[in-house]
């Protein structure tokens, strides 16, 4: 412990003089742990592009995020989850979100002796996350995958336990398509699972459900594209199976994005659309709408700009989605808000 | 452990010299008594500082749920209902079974090494242990999720079921992660700090006892457990405390192997949840306030544990010894 403290202390001086060479203007940033390493890329590359800004960000998690923004301790803010409407009314200055990228969800899952993609309706993912569907043969799974031998085997249901946007986002969805799951349990980033274990991370649920026998656990799609892992189909809004990928959380955005609110602050689970990957999300930048200091300003905006076009090139290398155009050219125009 | 310390009378007074010299020498005194007075002082304000920031940071939890925090089983950061009764039983129970796992496998090994074993082995051996309990906890976390949680699941478990599942502790299904994997995971981790310090404290019983004991017709093992091992008793018991200090308050190894599911159940195999797991899983994402509030009124709850358990373990050393005839 005193290591870590003596180190990280020396990381802050050495950080602390680097800062001071030059006429560097330095932004501090903090937030969601998920779009981390495509806003390191983005900081990074805008800060070669740009040698005298500097974006300083540290994955702390959404809800750090959200509570350095609101001390003023940060210049902008990062969140997987929009703020509420309490945060909103609570700040007592008006706080903007900007959409960076998309994510979303996928389910993995181990059922020996099944080698097929499974279809999971959406019926079937919400009651085997309420715990009303307990086994892997149960009609709503085996309808929706016919062919397949599915054993009688109970369903060990795997989740996040640390807070997180994927939990965020997961439960957004089951919320949107149970009543049940709205009332009993709701949407957060981390919430009162009726059933199941918790493991720690992306990593933490792959590697349960790798190692137990008849498991099913939601992970990040960007993670399950990274390492390889197979995972299943779901239904969405038009009840087409869809099996995730980068162009359909995409298009789950173009679904949202008539009718997206000047706020930004809109869920994009289980949008209308044939190709909508149901599962989706935006994260967001929390961005004061007043700043005083003028050349934060300008530096803040002019990386919103670069953010919003060149920026977004860089994002399916990193397996993020891109934002689709009708939402770029709504943030474009929303930049001017920040004065 | 104090007890067994021997005071060597290192600050006799030099037998001559310059006047200067112990003046100089009593100026210094002066500045070592106060600059270590300081130190001391400053671990007492750390201390008091750590428990007034939990309990003014708590408030809002405190005012909402009162004593109810500890009966309340819901944890639920939705609907803002939060109580601490899954996280204090899983603390507790695998603590408790990472000790009774650890007390017997650590206190034999370590009367081996200090009793039986060439003196050699035994040093070498000490230093191995010692080294195993610098090992950083995620490193025996990967340990247990990788060696523990599959033998758990397909043989400690299963061969448990067979003899013992008739027990509701034993019942329920088994899936790899719960309560008896974080316990075994914990009680690899302490048992280090067990064999260690009670191996320091046997060898410094003096020799005399262990020859009387054999002079008098006893027998070797005689020796060591009924002459032996009481002297050392404090000192054992101190390494157990210690132990116990570690397990309640281990994080990263637990959380990887207990399955975190805010529950009570009687079943070892079950999945459970610890305070300080719970506390660095849902603390960098917590953004209600009353939710945070809990967050940190749980860390309330373990800072109070600890203090009470420590304080039951100085009753029991002082109650021991006075109990016991043995000098100490």
């Amino acid at each position: 412990m005193k290591k870590i403290v003596l180190s990280s202390l020396l990381l802050l001086c050495l950080a602390a003089t680097v800062s001071a060479q030059g006429n560097t203007l330095l932004l501090n940033a903090a937030g969601a742990t998920f779009p981390y390493p495509i806003y390191s890329k983005w900081f990074d590359v805008y800060h070669n592009e740009h040698p005298n800004i500097q974006i300083n960000y540290q994955s702390i998690g959404s809800g750090g995020g959200i509570r350095q923004v609101l001390a003023h301790t940060v210049d902008f803010g990062a969140s997987d989850g929009p703020m509420s409407d309490e945060q909103l009314a609570q700040a007592g200055f008006k706080i903007l979100h900007f959409p960076t990228v998309l994510g979303a969800d996928v389910p993995s899952y181990n059922v020996p002796g099944v080698t097929a993609e499974l279809n999971f309706t959406q019926k079937a993912l919400a009651g085997i996350y309420l715990g009303t569907i307990t086994k892997w043969n149960d009609p709503e799974i085996a309808n929706a995958n016919k062919g397949v031998n599915l054993p009688n085997a109970d369903i060990v249901v795997v989740h996040r336990s640390d807070g997180s946007g994927t939990t965020y986002i997961w439960t957004d969805f089951l919320s949107k398509i149970s009543e049940d799951w709205k009332n009993k349990v709701g949407k957060g980033t981390s919430v009162n699972w009726p059933v199941g274990l918790g493991g720690k991370g992306n990593e933490g649920v792959s590697g349960l459900v790798k190692q137990t026998p008849n498991s099913i656990g939601y992970i990040e799609l960007i993670y399950a594209l990274q390492n390889s892992i197979p995972f299943g189909k779901v239904q969405n809004a038009a009840g087409k199976f869809l099996k995730a990928d980068l162009a359909g959380v995409t298009a789950a955005a173009a679904g949202a994005a008539k009718d997206m609110p000047d706020d930004f602050r809109v869920s994009i689970t289980n949008t209308p659309g044939a190709a909508a990957y149901p599962v989706s999300s935006f994260t967001w930048l929390l961005i004061p709408a007043k700043i005083d200091d003028a050349a934060k300003r300008d530096a803040v905006k002019g990386f919103l700009k670069w953010m919003m076009t060149d920026g977004q090139t860089y994002n399916e290398t990193l397996s993020y989605a891109k934002l689709p155009k009708p939402v770029v050219e709504k943030e474009m125009k929303a930049i001017s808000l920040i004065q | 452990m104090s007890t067994t310390a021997t005071t060597i009378d290192r600050a006799a007074p030099p037998e001559a010299g310059p006047r200067a010299f112990i003046r100089r020498l009593r100026d210094g005194d002066e500045i070592a008594h106060v600059v270590t007075l300081v130190f001391a002082a400053a671990i007492l304000l750390i201390t008091s500082l750590l428990v007034y920031e939990l309990w003014m940071d708590s408030r809002l939890s405190r005012a909402k749920f009162g004593w109810d925090f500890f009966w309340t089983r819901t944890w639920d950061p939705i609907f803002d209902h939060f109580g601490a009764l899954p996280f204090i039983y899983g603390t507790l129970v695998t603590s408790v079974v990472s000790l009774m796992i650890a007390v017997p496998l650590g206190l034999a090994a370590a009367v081996f090494l200090a009793e039986l074993a060439p003196r050699r082995l035994s040093d070498g051996i000490a230093f191995l242990i010692d080294l195993l309990a610098a090992i950083p906890s995620v490193i025996y976390g990967l340990l247990g999720i990788f060696v523990v949680v599959p033998l758990m699941r397909t043989v400690i478990g299963p061969a448990l079921k067979a003899v013992l599942g008739k027990l509701p502790l034993f019942g329920g299904p088994n899936y790899g992660v719960g309560f008896l994997t974080a316990g075994i995971v914990l009680a690899i981790m302490v048992v280090p700090f067990i064999i260690s310090v009670s191996r320091e404290v046997l060898l410094t019983v003096p020799g005399d006892q262990r020859e009387a004991a054999l002079a008098l017709g006893a027998t070797r093992w005689e020796a060591t457990w009924q002459v032996v091992v009481p002297w050392a008793r404090t000192g054992i018991m101190g390494s157990v405390f210690l132990a116990l200090a570690r397990a309640l308050g281990e994080t990263m190894a637990v959380t990887m192997v207990i399955g975190n599911d805010p529950k009570v159940s009687a079943s070892l195999f079950a999945p459970g949840y610890t305070i300080a797991a719970v506390i660095a899983n849902e603390f960098t994402e917590a953004t209600g306030d009353l939710y945070l509030s809990a967050l940190i009124e749980l860390g309330l709850v373990l800072f109070l544990m600890t203090f009470i358990l420590n304080g039951l373990a100085r009753i029991l050393i002082v109650a021991t010894e006075r109990g016991g005839g043995h000098p100490s």
